[in-house]
């Protein structure tokens, strides 16, 4: 059977990863290419690379980053972050991303998601879906880094991105993201239920207990940043616990 | 073994094989030319991307004789993922489009019992006598896959909504339904063997 992946995400900015990363023994911690292969060593089973701040004029600076994680890493690797039109997503893949990971461009034109799928295949096309609470307890999609809010319920837009051809769902929630209060489990098993596609649950970790909730509420793979960053744990380490609690894991 | 070709079906994101290569000591080069995919010492079909679309390439190329000829004498060939799927009779994904016919059988979707794409690290066991493959763990990322065994070819299989082929071995010739390229240690020690080069020590000794 398939394994649960956990995928350590780093958060880069022009070239840099921010975020604060703390590992014993580097050099620069904030060179990617470094911190990539440093997780391969602890047994990250993916690495999830974010352009917290990609535009237009940083394209370049982001496909030498990729490039030069790409050179390290033998494991897969999903980029996400200003990609707009598929050509954006093209020079990525090019570059050594083996997924790509769109947001707000696929929500403003779904078909985005069937060109991708088409031409790259579901296998490299993620859509990372940002979902906030609302008032009535529902979730909706928000996008723009969670400066719009845009109403469409995110279950609904989950169904629809899967059926234009996604191959996996990065479903983070905007109430957790950096607030180490665990996933937001309701909204991963409504999602999880609701796909036909593996979901990758993102926003809030902060312990090994979390991760193993995560996969309980029907996660097919948790990405987590600062709980590996901060150096609390290792990827090994997390593993074991979820291991001893029965969450198959590769050894 | 230094140089090694990589079938470039212009439908697949290599940058990963490439790289996966270079650690390995080789120098990978992309062609499209008949002649080299004939004579090539080690030639790379990689496949990520739709069947239609990467047979199609194929052919227009001129490829799919000398993919043949190598394939059926043995000779060190490494196909991946979809270039497993390619060596079949056709597949599921693609009604009325030609494989090479390397192998019997055709390649079928997973059913709707698991997530599909299987995305993820899953368990290979090869069958005893196995030459290059071995026990590990693997990462996958298909839709499609061969179910039985072809005849005269050393097998390794995994599981996911049943058994299904993850890899086969013939000669020198290597077909993963995995990626080896992205499987860390695993897929590293294995491209090694198939290039018959000690592993290159990397990330994750």
């Amino acid at each position: 059977m398939l394994t649960i992946r956990i995928i350590p995400c780093l958060d880069v900015r022009h070239g840099r990863v921010v975020k604060g990363v703390r590992f014993a023994g580097l050099r620069d911690e904030g060179n990617p290419a470094e911190l990539a292969a440093a997780y391969e060593l602890q047994g990250a089973d993916e690495l999830a690379l974010l352009d917290v701040a990609a535009t237009p004029e940083g394209r370049g600076t982001q496909l030498e980053t990729v490039r030069a994680v790409r050179e390290q890493l033998s494991i897969p690797l999903t980029v996400g972050g200003g990609v707009r039109v598929i050509d954006d997503a093209g020079a990525l893949l090019e570059a050594g991303a083996d997924k790509v990971s769109v947001n707000s461009a696929a929500v403003r034109r779904p078909d985005l998601i069937d060109e991708m799928a088409t031409r790259f295949g579901s296998q490299c096309t993620v859509i990372a879906v940002d979902a906030a609470r609302t008032p009535a307890g529902d979730y909706e999609v928000v996008t723009d880094s969670g400066r719009v809010r845009t109403g469409i319920d995110a279950v609904e837009w989950s169904r629809e991105a899967a059926s234009r051809g996604a191959g996996e769902l990065l479903l983070t929630s905007w109430d957790r993201d950096g607030t180490r209060q665990g996933y937001e489990l309701e909204l991963l098993t409504r999602v999880s239920c609701s796909v036909p596609v593996p979901v990758i649950a993102s926003g809030g970790a902060d312990s090994p207990e979390h991760l193993i909730e995560a996969v309980q509420a029907g996660a097919d793979a948790v990405l987590a940043a600062s709980i590996f960053h901060r150096g609390d744990y290792e990827v090994g380490g997390i593993k074991q616990v979820m291991a001893a609690s029965g969450v198959e894991v590769r050894p | 073994m230094g140089e090694v070709l990589v079938v470039d079906t212009g439908v697949a994101n290599i940058a990963s094989m490439l790289a996966a290569l270079r650690r390995a000591g080789s120098e990978p080069r992309l062609t499209t030319r008949p002649r080299e995919v004939a004579d090539a010492d080690a030639l790379v079909l990689p496949g990520v991307g739709a069947y239609r679309a990467g047979m199609e390439a194929l052919r227009r190329s001129e490829l799919i004789a000398p993919l043949r000829d190598r394939l059926a004498e043995g000779r060190p060939t490494l196909a991946v993922c979809l270039g497993l799927q390619f060596l079949c009779e056709g597949s599921e994904e693609a009604d009325g489009v030609e494989g090479l016919g390397i192998v019997e059988g055709y390649a079928e979707r997973f059913d709707a019992s698991v997530r599909v794409p299987q995305l993820g690290w899953n368990h290979l066991r090869p069958a005893a006598g196995s030459r290059l493959l071995a026990d590990g763990y693997a990462y996958f990322a298909n839709s499609y896959r061969l179910r039985t065994a072809p005849e005269g070819w050393g097998v390794a299989q995994a599981d996911y909504s049943g058994p299904f082929i993850a890899a086969m071995e013939r000669g020198d010739v290597l077909a993963c339904q995995f990626h080896p390229e992205l499987s860390g240690r695993f897929g590293r020690e294995l491209i090694a063997r198939w290039l018959k080069r000690p592993a290159q020590g990397g990330a994750s000794c």
